[in-house]
């Protein structure tokens, strides 16, 4: 079984909303993939679909080799979920519900459970209703990170954790995935996905508009350059693939694209390169490429620029 | 979503004069009026106008039951010495006039009814926003401290003064004296506004919407059961009874306004309760603090049911104490049946002649009046299922591998057993509560039998709470509906002459009337088939639909 997730063609629709339009996504089993998105993009309907919470209109979902709808309770038992926001019962305590959701599943692992509680120092003898948003999310977290479950789906799992707990959660889920598990990750946080991720798809108005390994999707997007030449530097602008160049006699900068990079640094070259810095696309340049327009769009309207 | 968000921002945009002036603990209340009526502009006006048809309807059946004065005179007669129907619906003053007639007949239930509407809106408008966090954000705009419960209590005032009008005027069509009509629905509305006063204290005690409407609703139910066993026995009692009180401004037999200066003078205490309750509790905290729980989860909490009990079983020991102490209530009153009859032979005749015995059919009513308030916990405790859900809880429960059946039918068992529970406790606690009274134990099984012949009666309620819950999740509270259809036709059906086809529609028109009649066993396997159809039909659409918000 080389395939943990597979899905295609994924329509779901509440009332006159078109929440996934034709979803793709495929998550190689043994990888964390990156699953990104803005608010309202679908993210949660997919997982929820793929938790056999919600029954698509169309389209093929697999998970674990099988039917998310009709064979949820089989292959609940082979996956742990964290949601992005978690509501505990008022008058259980933290460990009681670490507890109760390790024994539905069929059993925790007592020791691996007291690590983690240590670990994210979490007091599980605080009713629910008394822990902070944090604290909720780490209750989840111990509790499907107890599990040795194949499969984890985690949709904003640290939504609410300190950047110390956010140390300890990439920590872990480092540990589980050295052990071949499977991990899909919806997140906000780039840094999160950068540091953890091997593949990631990124999806918008419940389509998929890019999928591959962080490298390959630096490859469709641009880098920044900043040179400094012996000749004066013409015929920049006309290149293929160069954007915004700002070109002052001997200095120049301007993004390429990846794929075109290889022939701007030629027709530098040409003309002699003194310094050369490049940087490669953060996700975050990514990330914001695909919302772009919509960016664009509202800073815009706002400051009338 | 818009429009509540809409309404935040009128709150935040309308700082009154006292925020200028650096601001009192009431600023914002007139915002927080206008954004509660907002809110509420389906849901109170439905409770206005369903409890004025409610009135008006009784009314008018009062006229056509009995068209002439020699009619009432007949019909009144066996009535004063009727403990069950007194015991039921209040004391008898004026019952041979139409205007004391038509209030006898509205009776507690009326009283009860309002009560829970001002109970519901206070509940709604304080503690629940505060359970969910509204509260803290509309707390950080420019609103002082006591605005929510201020706002609120003036929607119950006015509100209130509309019901209280609107009923005067019902009974002021059916051309029975102004004074009196105008007197009782005074009554009722200042009944209803003490309640909504009650429900302001109860839920600064709590921190739960749930329990502090349980601490007002042992409040009402305490004061009818102190009013009934008062009003059978000496009368004394009745006075510790708000429902007392107003019941004793005696319409259309009197007249008598003073009695709603108590009524006045508690509501002024009570909001002065709350108010400095609120001053001395954190935002969102009550006045208990919450208890560390233990680390680890007992063996018990490792299944479904497991959980499904220990979420229920405070409410279930809540209700069943309440019960066991109605029950222990009617109870003692069974000896009093027969010598409060006294030398009134022309109701003992009637009794004769349907050849039941008197004390019988006390219990008969009881254990209705009591199955029915049973009902409250059948639906409420069926519906967890669809709060657990809506709140996001039962998501994390349904992907660890427990299928959707088993989670459902957690909550379902506790549903199911919690009135079988229910009814032996109330029955057991009326039944040896008058065996020992009478002095033969043998007393206590026929009462027994009588409260446990209504559990199928509760079980078809938890069947429509089910079917809703799996068919049309986002009306599962339309099972409430089902409820109070089952309290209108068991306690106003035959007066206001509902068709038997309307009448048979609630599954406690079913049960026969023991121990005043015979077990029979056909209409509770009926009724059992009834029930389990339509949780096989919640099933089938639980696992057809989409789970979760």
């Amino acid at each position: 079984m080389s395939t943990a997730i597979s899905v295609a063609g994924l329509v779901k629709t509440f009332g006159r909303t078109r929440a996934l339009d034709g979803l793709d996504l495929e998550v190689a089993t043994g990888e964390v993939h990156g699953f990104l998105g803005p608010n309202g993009s679908g993210k949660s309907t997919t997982i929820r679909v793929l938790l056999g919470l919600l029954r698509a209109d169309s389209g093929r979902a697999t998970l674990l080799g099988g039917d998310p709808w009709h064979e949820a309770v089989r292959l609940h038992r082979r996956l742990v979920y964290v949601p992005g926001d978690v509501t505990l019962w008022p008058n259980l305590s933290g460990g009681e519900v670490i507890d109760l959701l390790g024994r539905l599943r069929g059993g925790l692992n007592r020791a691996r459970r007291d690590e983690l509680l240590q670990r994210f120092e979490l007091d599980p003898t605080k009713k629910g209703r008394t822990y902070s948003k944090g604290n909720r999310q780490k209750v989840a977290v111990v509790a499907a990170l107890a599990s040795d479950a194949e499969l984890l789906v985690l949709d904003e799992p640290t939504s609410g954790l300190d950047p110390l707990m956010e140390a300890v959660f990439q920590e872990t889920i480092r540990e589980i995935t050295d052990d071949g598990r499977t991990v899909l990750l919806s997140s906000h946080i780039l840094a999160e996905v950068e540091a953890l991720c091997d593949r990631v798809s990124i999806i918008r108005a419940g389509r998929t508009v890019e999928s591959g390994t962080l490298t390959e999707l630096r490859h469709l997007t641009r880098t920044s350059v900043t040179v400094e030449t012996a000749q004066p530097i013409d015929g920049l602008t006309d290149l293929a693939g160069v954007h915004d160049p700002v070109v002052e006699d001997r200095h120049a900068r301007f993004d390429v694209d990846t794929a075109q990079l290889d022939s701007a640094m030629r027709h530098l070259a040409g003309l002699g390169i003194r310094s050369l810095t490049s940087q490669p696309p953060t996700l975050e340049e990514l990330f914001l490429r695909h919302y772009g327009d919509e960016l664009a769009e509202r800073t815009g309207n706002g400051a009338g620029r | 979503m818009t429009a509540t968000g809409t309404a935040i921002d009128a709150v935040a945009a309308t700082p009154g004069p006292a925020a200028a002036a650096g601001g009192s603990t009431l600023t914002g209340t007139a915002a927080l009026v206008r954004f509660i009526l907002r809110r509420d502009r389906v849901r109170l006006p439905v409770w206005i106008v369903g409890l004025t048809v409610l009135v008006l309807i009784t009314a008018s059946s009062v006229k056509s039951l009995y068209p002439t004065q020699a009619d009432l005179d007949e019909g009144a007669a066996p009535m004063y010495g009727n403990a069950a129907v007194i015991a039921l619906n209040g004391p008898t003053y004026g019952i041979d006039t139409y205007g004391g007639q038509m209030v006898f007949q509205i009776g507690s239930f009326g009283y009860v009814t309002v009560a829970l509407m001002g109970m519901f809106l206070v509940g709604r408008h304080t503690r629940a926003d505060e359970e969910t966090g509204r509260t803290e954000l509309l707390r950080a705009t420019v609103l002082g401290r006591d605005a929510p419960v201020a706002a609120v209590l003036v929607v119950a005032a006015g509100a209130f003064a509309l019901l209280g009008a609107l009923i005067s005027l019902s009974l002021v069509s059916q051309d029975v004296p102004a004074g009196g009509s105008w007197l009782y629905g005074t009554a009722m509305g200042a009944f209803g506004f003490l309640f909504a006063c009650v429900t302001a204290l109860t839920a600064q005690v709590s921190e739960h919407n749930r329990a502090a409407l349980g601490l007002a609703g042992v409040a009402v139910g305490a004061s009818f059961v102190l009013r009934a066993v008062g009003d059978t026995g000496g009368g004394a009692l009745s006075w510790l009874s708000p429902m007392g009180w107003a019941q004793y401004t005696k319409p259309f037999a009197g007249d008598r306004w003073w009695p709603l200066l108590l009524v006045v003078a508690a509501s002024v205490a009570l909001i002065a309760g709350a108010l400095a309750l609120l001053a001395r509790r954190d935002l969102g905290g009550g006045l208990v603090q919450p208890r560390p729980g233990p680390a680890h989860a007992a063996p018990s909490l490792g299944r479904p049911v497991g959980l499904a009990v220990r979420l229920q079983r405070a409410m279930l020991a809540s209700w069943a104490a309440g019960l066991v102490l109605t029950g222990v209530s009617y109870g003692s009153l069974g000896e009093d049946v027969e010598d409060l009859l006294g030398d009134n032979d022309a109701f003992a005749d009637i009794i004769a002649q349907a050849g039941g015995e008197l004390t019988d059919s006390f219990f008969a009513t009881s254990t209705l009046m009591i199955a029915l308030i049973a009902g409250g916990f059948a639906v409420s405790s069926t519906l967890r299922l669809r709060s657990e859900e809506s709140s996001g809880r039962a998501e994390v429960l349904l992907v660890t591998g427990v299928g959707r059946t088993r989670w459902a039918a957690s909550h379902l068992a506790v549903a199911l057993g919690g009135s079988v529970v229910l009814m032996v406790a109330s029955g057991l606690g009326m039944g040896l509560t008058y065996a020992t009274i009478a002095d033969d134990l043998g007393e206590a099984g026929p009462i027994l039998g009588a409260a446990l012949a209504f559990v199928p009666a509760l079980w078809v309620l938890v069947g429509v709470a089910f079917a809703l819950f799996g068919l049309a999740p986002r009306w599962a509270a339309a099972a409430w509906a089902a409820l109070v259809g089952a309290f209108v036709v068991g306690l106003l059906g035959e007066l206001i002459d509902l068709p038997s086809a309307v009448m048979n529609l609630s599954p406690f028109q079913h049960v026969p009337a023991m121990p005043a009649e015979g077990f029979d066993p056909v209409p509770a396997l009926a009724l059992t088939a009834v029930a389990a159809g339509l949780v096989a039909a919640g099933f089938a659409g639980f696992h057809r639909r989409d789970a979760g918000y």
